[in-house]
């Protein structure tokens, strides 16, 4: 059994601030059913500039549910800049620690804030600031985890194993094909961390241009490599008993596009095939209204 | 943990009191020793407390307690002899001995067949053969309902089969396969057939005399016995080189000092299961569909996975939908109430369960699935209770997930 600190049990039995925040000014959502957990944070600013509300609504286990809770305590009373600076150990701190193998509910925390924001300032047309943005390279395809995701982890939380790496972030969860990546980046922040000494305050995210797209957060990440094993695994395997074969392109909300390939490809009942039965796989096993949309080569 | 007083009395308003400290409905995972078994035990933990082995009078009373156990064990699952049980650490040491057992009996086979839907002690033993020591392992899917399809398991088996590995009895699911039938299948192929058998027996009539299998696995704590016990069958003249090598203990098949409380443990516990097993199966499956029957009747958006019918007397797995597993648990502990979920929080792992994953459940209903699994000690009373509460603990949570019929995704 996790062994759970008081103030977790205490947040999970008595959640506070459960629910949707009227004429919310931002609302962020992340992670999906099929992922295990998921958040919707809400908040309001008040005529000051301070977050005078925020409800939370959570999927997930007892650790989630807590870090939610404790997360809308947390902002209310705080600007949107000093909201921006709460980060995932300072939700785990705020519940008294969270076991290694859980801290990923607070990230959660974090990217549900992130996302939050991110929706207010797109709300009111301004230019989202630069530290709510990030880019990166795909480090884990299982978990569609990205290198500074991985990095910021490890920094801010001075990781040192490949196995804390996971559960802070998902990263290395699945196949491991990335160990000896992640593996690497360790290395390179382990010096960093060591030539730093004692503490570093600050994340070592890197300023990025204003013009990039935010990408998308680990938990959105998991959703879509979700999506992937089932197309590229399950769906594809069925196929590929009749010689034709299926990749995912792109998911876009809830559009799928795919490819068909083999024997599949140019087949004229392919369009019903991708419309009937490949949408019903993937509803059924995600729990989302998917739309599946075929691109031709 | 935390004793709030205030979580208490919103939670359980006005619902009669819980009938005991503990509702226990965890006992695939292990069950309470029966006050029997400990009385059989005690003597060994105390004066007798000799090694088999010695030319003594303590080590030839350690001896009469281990072979009268062993004849226990033997009567119980129908073995033709005495001969034919080895004793092992629980099992997990059971599988291990049973298929690494028969592999290094049979060097020249390196192929062996087993189902996705296996305990952890066979799976993982399996991934180990196939990744690490390059053995080929066909893993046999199931269907919705968790059933195999026998035709599959005829187009895998391979003239270098050395073994094929099933369970009686799913764990998670309590979905039984017919391992008769896919005895005979095995054994005109000419492998050798294994059967976990850890949440069966006790459970379920077995009589191996004349039946197809030539390996089968049992552990004590899973019907009311010691942890730390277990045993293998092994059919008269099934070719099986040991694990654990040193001494003569077990005829050279397990060595190393017999645990003879745990040994003594488990012979008590298999003659309170053999005396007891029909009429308990029948009151069992009674109160086990009493508890379903009023999830299901006041839980909307819940259902039992697996056959209806093709599982074990005492174990109901339900998906709630748009809540998660360890939420439910939490709950219910707080209500007195013991349980498990095949979510992916309760494990540690990020995926949610297996077997039910095999079977095509949707990842959503997965992590909302709990396992009741109930015992002989078990009233009905505590099955009222339990109905009782898990609407609500239910309704709490469906009071904060984001999700529900309307909307199941962002």
């Amino acid at each position: 059994m996790w062994k759970y600190s008081e103030r977790v049990y205490d947040h999970f039995f008595n959640p506070r601030n459960v629910g949707l925040v009227e004429n919310a000014d931002g609302v962020g959502e992340v992670g999906s059913m099929a992922c295990g957990d998921a958040l919707r944070l809400s908040f309001k600013l008040g005529p000051d500039g301070k977050i005078c509300d925020a409800k939370f609504q959570t999927f997930g286990c007892g650790s989630a549910i807590a870090s939610s809770s404790v997360l809308t305590e947390m902002i209310k009373g705080l600007t949107l800049e000093e909201a921006s600076k709460v980060k995932n150990e300072d939700i785990a701190r705020e519940l008294d620690g969270l076991p290694r193998e859980k801290m990923h509910c607070s990230v959660m925390g974090r990217e549900a804030l992130e996302a939050a924001m991110i929706d207010y300032y797109k709300r009111q047309g301004k230019q989202v600031p630069c530290e709510l943005l990030s880019q990166g390279v795909l480090v884990c395809q299982c978990y569609q985890v990205e290198r500074d995701t991985i990095r910021n982890a490890i920094m801010q939380n001075r990781l040192r194993t490949i196995e804390d790496v996971t559960h802070w972030t998902k990263a290395g969860g699945g196949c491991r094909n990335c160990h000896p990546e992640i593996q690497h980046i360790l290395d390179e922040c382990g010096q960093k961390l060591q030539l730093e000494a004692p503490s570093p305050d600050r994340p070592g995210a890197l300023p990025l241009a204003p013009a990039a797209p935010p990408s998308a957060p680990p938990v959105e990440q998991q959703r879509v490599a979700r999506i992937r094993e089932l197309v590229e695994q399950d769906i594809a395997r069925a196929l590929r008993t009749d010689g034709g074969d299926i990749e995912l392109v792109e998911v876009r909300g809830r559009d799928v596009y795919v490819r068909l390939v083999g024997a599949c490809a140019g087949c004229p009942a392919s369009q019903a095939t991708i419309k009937g039965w490949i949408e019903q796989q993937l509803r059924e096993h995600t729990g989302e209204e998917l739309e599946v949309i075929e691109v031709r080569s | 943990m935390n004793a709030d007083g205030s979580a208490r009395s919103g939670l359980l308003a006005g619902l009669p009191p819980a009938p005991s400290d503990s509702v226990y409905l965890d006992n695939n995972a292990t069950t309470r020793v029966a006050p029997e078994v400990v009385e059989a035990m005690m003597p060994y933990l105390t004066t007798m407390f000799g090694n088999p082995s010695s030319m003594h009078r303590l080590g030839a009373a350690a001896e009469a307690g281990v072979s009268e156990a062993r004849e226990r064990v033997a009567a119980l699952i129908g073995a033709e002899t005495p001969g034919e049980i080895v004793f092992t650490a629980g099992g997990s040491e059971s599988d291990s001995l049973a298929i690494w057992g028969t592999l290094r009996a049979w060097p020249a086979k390196r192929h062996l067949i087993t189902t996705k839907v296996e305990h952890p002690a066979v799976l993982g033993l399996c991934r180990e053969l196939e990744s690490v020591h390059g053995y080929s392992v066909t893993w046999l899917d199931v269907d919705g309902q968790g059933l195999l399809d026998l035709d599959r398991l005829r187009a895998a088996l391979r003239p270098d089969t050395a073994i094929v590995s099933v369970m009686a009895a799913n764990n998670e699911t309590g979905v039984l396969f017919d391992v008769e039938e896919i005895g005979r299948i095995v054994k005109e192929a000419g492998a050798v057939f294994h059967v976990d058998a850890v949440q069966a027996v006790g459970k379920l009539p077995l009589d191996l005399r004349g039946s197809a299998i030539d390996l089968l696995s049992l552990s004590g704590h899973k019907l009311h016995g010691p942890k730390g016990i277990g045993a293998l069958y092994v059919r008269r003249g099934t070719k099986l080189r040991p694990l654990i090598i040193g001494g003569h203990q077990e005829r050279g098949r397990r060595a190393g000092t017999e645990n003879v409380p745990g040994i003594v443990g488990l012979g008590a516990a298999c003659v309170l299961a053999d005396a007891s097993r029909e009429q308990e199966d029948r009151r069992v499956r009674e109160l086990r569909d009493r508890l379903e029957r009023g999830i299901l009747e006041t839980v909307p958006d819940c259902r039992v996975n697996g056959h209806p019918e093709r599982r074990l007397p005492n174990t109901s797995n339900i998906s709630f939908d748009f809540i998660e597993g360890e939420g439910i648990l939490l709950l219910l502990d707080r209500a007195g109430i013991c349980a498990s979920s095949g979510s992916a929080c309760t494990s540690g792992s990020l995926e949610p369960s297996h077997v039910l994953k095999a079977m095509g459940v949707p990842f959503t209903a997965a992590h909302g699935s709990v396992r009741f699994s109930l015992s002989r000690y078990n009233t009905r009373e505590e099955m009222d209770y339990v109905a009782a509460v898990v609407p609500r603990v239910v309704e709490r949570l469906r009071a904060i997930t984001p999700f529900g019929r309307e909307r199941a995704t962002f």
